[in-house]
């Protein structure tokens, strides 16, 4: 990320020139060295998720080992290749990736990428929910914050981003249950919908997996108002967590642009304070909030796994949790893997996003 | 920020401390959030040391003279915050649970500064193929989900759970790999904006070898910003060891009390109303990290002139602390 942001500092001398000369071509070129970048932060964590999980011996000892006679654990062992040279096994594996096959599961048999697609909906379901909680706290909080700076309004709300920062989002979780599932009965306790809604989920032709959007399209509103309040509260859970780092984010920003001479010339033409917050310092806020927001997607994937967990959300989080407590490697690989190379094309993604948006950062 | 300090008489060394020094600069609002994050984080520090007396009975402890401890007690005379699934003294865990928590700080803070200064003050000094490589390989760590590294090492390390100091040990180099890339970038870039500096290039003319220019005129500048990225990597080793025992990968409650395991267990009893073993856990973690980051944040905001409180005029009078009038500037 940095890469990116660290790069308008050019001579304008030298660069005025260059870019008359490539006029409208410096975005594909950024684009497509950007997209290279990728590979090496892909390869890097492959390797290193490899080694390291092969440091701990062969993933079929790891998850049957107790359990098996240990001559058909031998004959498993050697049947999946594992007796041979770690080199070997390394570049079959880099080989198997490149294909698209990520491996199998151990303990029960399923393709890594079909585990994907079939939990992958619910947890991209659940921070779509959770981000657009976090937008809609963050961004008009962090506007009231700088706004009234330095004012009791402020120091609340900045307290606020802090507490939110500082709640686990599985303890954030516990206290939502108690409180609004337990003592006061509003919204289910966990899950993403009650089993006749699940079951009426599954008997639609092609479904997306994201259950709000099946049950639109089916025009099922019962179903859409059960998966709807089974969506809140991890929604809200997660979303906190990041709605504080976008509020402060929001507030430092626009603070920083408050200062800037065109705000004052704004205020010594009579421009209200109100307008000159929302209308001219909140626009080149903005920015820093979409680069940072590629860094939230790893910490909301974090965060995710927890999430799940605390809901039991059968999302992609849920099932990598079921795999770690089985000992089952091969899918835990699989799955880190695959959620690396998420996050890696995310962030490719956004730094793409921030290129449009602002011309400085693509020299 | 940097030259004042040249001509400005050197004060005592008490009140160039970190957090003193940044107590003297601050005001109103934002001393308020300094001194309660000091306050929180000592508390957490005291309980810590003194948790052996402060805790009516020990981490493990089921039973003691009169029998054995009821399970899922409310809390009451006896267990002044309840009992757990286990039996366990809920207010009892809770204490012994900072003991815990400050191990896994001061063990992973102490490996990450370690490994990250140096290879940052090497990366930044040298150059050349082995920056190359370091600088992509922490770019790469960087941006993976801290949680997914953390649980991957602590399989390899413990494979789950262990002993008091293998769940430690495994906990603090797991946040160790995280982290190790945060301080590599900022020592790193520090390094190598000193590196062109005059009295680098001086030192270099008077034939000081690598190592004491490395070790005597860059690493005390360079590691300027370190007393900030410490307390907030604090709180956040204190988050990734509570994540890594919600999720069971962290220290059994036999060997050591730990917040996020006794969370994990706490979650089962919610739907049946039970809430005192999972909220006095919770409100630990809670107090704990907003005590370390409102200190870390603050000396973050009071190291920003673009963001730190401004002194009005005269509200002060300042005498030695040309900083605070050049923030003053609007």
């Amino acid at each position: 990320m940095t890469t990116v942001i660290e790069v308008p500092e050019a001579e304008p001398g030298i660069v005025a020139p260059r870019s008359k000369s490539k006029a409208g071509g410096g975005l594909g070129k950024y684009i497509v060295i950007r997209f290279f970048l990728i590979i090496p932060t892909v390869f890097i964590l492959v390797t290193l998720v490899f080694f390291l999980m092969r440091v701990i011996g062969d993933p079929i000892t790891a998850a049957q080992g107790g359990r098996l006679p240990p001559d058909v654990l031998a004959q498993r062992i050697h049947d999946a290749g594992y007796d041979r040279p770690v080199l070997i096994q390394y570049f079959e594996y880099l080989g198997q990736l490149i294909t698209g096959n990520f491996g199998t599961t151990i303990t029960d048999r399923r393709p890594v990428v079909e585990v994907l697609t079939t939990f992958g909906a619910a947890t991209l379901e659940l921070s779509i929910n959770a981000l657009i909680v976090a937008l809609a706290v963050g961004i008009p909080f962090g506007l009231i914050a700088a706004q009234h700076r330095d004012k009791s309004s402020d120091a609340v709300l900045r307290f606020f981003a802090i507490l939110c920062y500082a709640t686990p989002v599985f303890f954030s979780g516990l206290l939502l249950k108690l409180t609004f599932s337990v003592w006061l009965g509003w919204f289910p306790v966990a899950g993403r919908a009650s089993t006749r809604t699940e079951l009426t989920m599954s008997s639609l032709g092609a479904p997306s997996g994201i259950y709000w959007l099946d049950a639109l399209r089916s025009g099922n509103f019962a179903a859409l108002g059960d998966v709807t309040s089974h969506a809140v509260l991890p929604a809200v859970a997660l979303g906190l967590l990041t709605a504080g780092v976008f509020l402060r984010l929001v507030r430092t920003n626009v603070i920083g642009t408050l200062g800037k001479d065109y705000i004052e010339a704004g205020r010594s033409r009579g421009v209200s304070e109100f307008r000159l917050v929302t209308k001219h310092a909140y626009k080149p806020a903005l920015i820093p909030i979409i680069t940072v927001m590629g860094l939230q997607i790893a910490l909301m994937l974090g965060g995710a796994i927890l999430t799940e967990t605390t809901f039991e959300w059968k999302g992609l989080g849920y099932q990598l949790v079921q795999y770690l407590n089985a000992r089952d490697f091969v899918a835990v690989q699989g799955i880190v893997v695959l959620l690396a190379i998420i996050v890696a094309v995310t962030n490719f993604i956004v730094d793409i996003i921030a290129a449009l948006i602002d011309p400085r950062v693509r020299y | 920020m940097s030259t004042p300090s040249l001509t400005a008489p050197k004060q005592p060394l008490f009140s160039r401390l970190p957090v003193v020094s940044h107590l003297r600069k601050s005001v109103g609002l934002q001393r308020g959030m300094l001194m309660v994050g000091v306050v929180l984080s000592g508390l957490f520090l005291l309980t810590s040391i003194f948790a052996p007396l402060l805790a009516p009975y020990g981490y493990s402890q089921l039973s003691d003279a009169s029998g054995s401890f009821p399970t899922q007690q409310a809390p009451g005379a006896k267990h002044l915050l309840g009992t757990t699934v286990g039996g366990y003294d809920v207010l009892s865990r809770v204490l012994w649970g900072s003991q815990t928590a400050v191990t896994v700080i001061i063990v992973s803070v102490a490996m990450s500064l370690f490994l990250g200064v140096a290879l940052g003050l090497l990366s930044g000094y040298f150059g050349g193929w082995l920056d190359r490589i370091l600088v992509v390989v922490a770019d790469a760590i960087y941006a993976f989900p801290t949680l997914l590294l953390a649980i991957v090492i602590s399989i390899v390390i413990s494979r789950g759970q262990s002993s008091f100091w293998g769940g430690i040990f495994s906990c603090a180099f797991s946040i160790t790999v995280v982290f190790v890339p945060q301080y590599f970038r900022v020592i790193r870039a520090e390094t190598i904006r000193l590196k062109a500096e005059p009295f680098v290039e001086s030192a270099k003319v008077l034939g000081a070898s690598s190592l004491r220019i490395i070790g005597r005129h860059i690493f005390k500048n360079a590691t300027r910003t370190l007393p900030l990225m410490f307390t907030l990597n604090a709180s956040e080793a204190i988050l990734t060891l509570a994540g890594l025992g919600f999720l069971g990968f962290g220290i059994e409650p036999t060997s050591a009390a730990e917040w996020g395991f006794d969370l994990n267990k706490a979650l089962a009893d919610t739907s049946s109303g039970i809430w005192w073993t999972g909220v006095f856990p919770g409100i630990a973690i809670v107090l704990t990290v907003l005590g370390l980051t409102l200190v870390g944040e603050s000396i973050n905001d009071l190291n920003d002139p673009r963001i730190r409180g401004r002194k009005r005029a005269g509200a002060t009078k300042s005498p030695a602390t040309p900083t605070a009038s050049e923030a003053g500037k609007p």
